[in-house]
């Protein structure tokens, strides 16, 4: 008996440490492939406006600025909608509707993110465009639209298991002191599970920046620098659907090779910003309020 | 139990041992003398995928003992496939670079070329479009972003939305060269900032049916009866000539080019045997059916 939980302590901890050693493998081999990139390239024509990779322009600005746009904006759609939905389900709706509800979104996860750039090329460009009457339908907010389609879901289910965690106790004194059923969501409830739903919104956040295929397919992919307001509606091109796009006709080693590479440790940056920002969000109450909870 | 959990151990690896043989196989290049089937893995081009597809199938009817993949992803890819040795015929709707050429000396061999078809890129436009005829010249000036309303080439007020394939493709790289420069090596223009990069034909046939808007261009044998071709003119009071096999065969349409596949040294046996194949009339009348044009005239 002790030789076989000796061998399963041990398994876990090789399955846990290598995940970490994963990450740092990932991690040693974007810099190895990404950084020369600065030595291939000088840092004006890196950090310049125009991407045209066949003429040697490396410009990565336009990309940056293409694939926050898109995120942000999925953000100011799939947030509103998505914690919504969450306080819906978990708060309000009765069991029955709860019950279908919940399964749906879940279903709404497992749609692949190809089919629904299918429905976005087919339906909602056409779509965009006819309704806004914009030159072309493949545009940043299509993109923006997709995203939060795809990001509703995972947003849903964390906010929803965070607010499924707040202890009833919570919602029972708030109700004996006279509260109505607003107020204690608003005031006790979502303070509550605030680090839970940071974590379903930089979850969100993670998801639309790292999405590819169907941004790929709905933005147009014209790689143009934010300038004006209309670079909401205008096409623009991620750092994502750039390396997906221009990865398999590289030739390994060459600068466009490093390029893209840099492109993935700008990307990786990008999210452990996210990831940092929303752990030290979440960390800060606990030692406060929220401590009862857990 | 054990017994039990042995013999699924030996069913997994009978399965697995299986499974590898067949892909081991299909890395050798030329006939494998022992059940005397060849494998012939093609790629590159998408322009050229789907003639290419054809050509497998029909030639695989008639030579059961031959199999032939085919897959796209452009030519630049195709190209990257056959200096890396992962598959045999390498398509391509560009010539190869001189850069391709070196690394695949350093691989060890010389890229054979040959032309195996023609092709045709149409100039398109939404069916709504009154515009039915463009200069060379006026292409180029739109999608250098120099024009920017169809009203000054002669159609309505409304913006121009240019399409064009992304950066890997040949077709990307031939409509630069021959259209947006006119054919001018000194000529650095390049397409304009906000010229949509899509990732397929489908993606263009689709945007332009759709989008009154738009203007794109596509190989010959991707274009459908739900957009309108544009009639070319190399010079401003030139003739107007819509793209056809007789133009490109003629030479009148200034905006066509070979389509080419290229092996890994001079091709032999079963690559050999399938390339004079693709020269024989019943295979280069398959080029005419899918909406390319062939390499003799009739």
């Amino acid at each position: 008996m002790k030789k076989t939980e000796k061998l399963i302590t041990n398994t876990i901890r090789i399955a846990g440490s290598s995940s970490i050693l994963f990450v740092m493998l990932i991690f040693i081999f974007l810099l190895k492939e990404g950084l020369p990139a600065l030595q291939d390239i000088s840092f004006s024509t890196l950090f310049s406006k125009r991407w045209y990779p066949i003429e040697d322009m490396y410009g990565i600005l336009p990309l940056i600025s293409g694939s926050l746009i898109v995120t942000i904006f999925s953000m100011v759609i799939a947030l509103p909608l998505g914690i919504g939905t969450a306080i819906y389900i978990g708060e309000i709706a009765p069991h029955n509707v709860k019950e279908i509800l919940k399964p749906m979104v879940e279903v709404l996860a497992g749609i692949p993110s190809v089919v629904l750039g299918f429905i976005g090329v087919l339906v909602l460009s056409p779509l965009v465009r006819t309704t806004l009457n914009l030159p072309t339908g493949l545009t940043a907010l299509t993109g923006s639209i997709l995203l939060a389609l795809i990001s509703i879901p995972t947003i849903v289910s964390i906010a929803e298991d965070a607010l499924y965690a707040v202890p009833g106790s919570y919602r029972e004194a708030a109700y004996a002191v006279g509260a109505t059923q607003w107020q204690v969501i608003w005031y006790i409830v979502l303070p509550a599970a605030r680090s839970g739903i940071l974590n379903a919104v930089m979850l969100g956040v993670g998801r639309s920046l790292g999405e590819t295929m169907a941004v790929m397919m709905v933005t147009g992919n014209a790689p143009t620098l934010f300038s004006r307001l209309e670079a909401f509606v205008s096409p623009v091109r991620t750092m994502t659907a750039t390396i997906a796009s221009e990865m398999g006709e590289v030739a390994s080693g060459s600068a466009h090779y490093h390029v893209l590479f840099f492109i993935g440790i700008i990307l990786f940056l990008f999210s452990l910003v996210v990831n940092i920002t929303s752990s030290s969000l979440s960390m800060r109450p606990k030692r406060g309020k929220d401590q009862v909870v857990s | 139990m054990k017994r039990h959990a042995q013999i699924v151990f030996l069913l997994i690896s009978i399965l697995l041992f299986a499974a590898c043989q067949p892909s081991g196989q299909s890395n050798s290049e030329s006939k494998d003398p022992a059940d005397n089937q060849a494998y012939i893995e093609n790629k590159g081009s998408d322009t050229l995928v789907n003639l290419a597809l054809a050509w497998a199938e029909r030639y695989q009817q008639i030579n059961p003992d031959v199999q032939i993949s085919v897959t796209g992803g452009g030519s630049g890819t195709g190209f990257a496939a056959l200096i890396n040795g992962t598959i045999s015929i390498a398509n391509a709707s560009r010539q190869i670079k001189p850069e391709e050429i070196e690394s695949s000396r350093e691989k060890g061999f010389d890229p054979i070329e040959h032309i195996v078809a023609n092709d045709a890129i149409a100039v398109i436009v939404n069916p709504e479009n009154p515009i039915d005829q463009l200069t060379l010249e006026q292409v180029s000036q739109i999608y250098k972003g120099e024009i920017t309303n169809w009203q000054d080439v002669g159609g309505e007020d409304r913006p121009i939305v240019k399409l064009s394939r992304e950066t890997n493709s040949g077709t990307h790289v031939y409509f630069l060269e021959t259209v947006v420069r006119l054919g001018s090596k000194e000529d650095k223009n390049i397409f304009s900032a906000d010229t949509l990069l899509l990732p397929s034909s489908e993606g263009i046939i689709a945007e332009v049916r759709d989008n009154p808007n738009a203007l794109g261009y596509d190989g010959l044998g991707y274009v459908t009866d739900e957009v309108k071709m544009v009639a070319l003119a190399e010079k401003p009071g030139g003739e107007y000539v819509l793209p056809s096999a007789e133009t490109v065969i003629n030479g009148k349409y200034p905006v066509s080019r070979h389509l080419y596949m290229y092996t890994r040294g001079e091709p032999q046996n079963a690559e050999l045997a399938y390339l004079e194949w693709i020269f024989s009339a019943y295979a280069q009348d398959i080029i005419i059916e899918l909406g390319f044009v062939p390499i003799f005239g009739k």
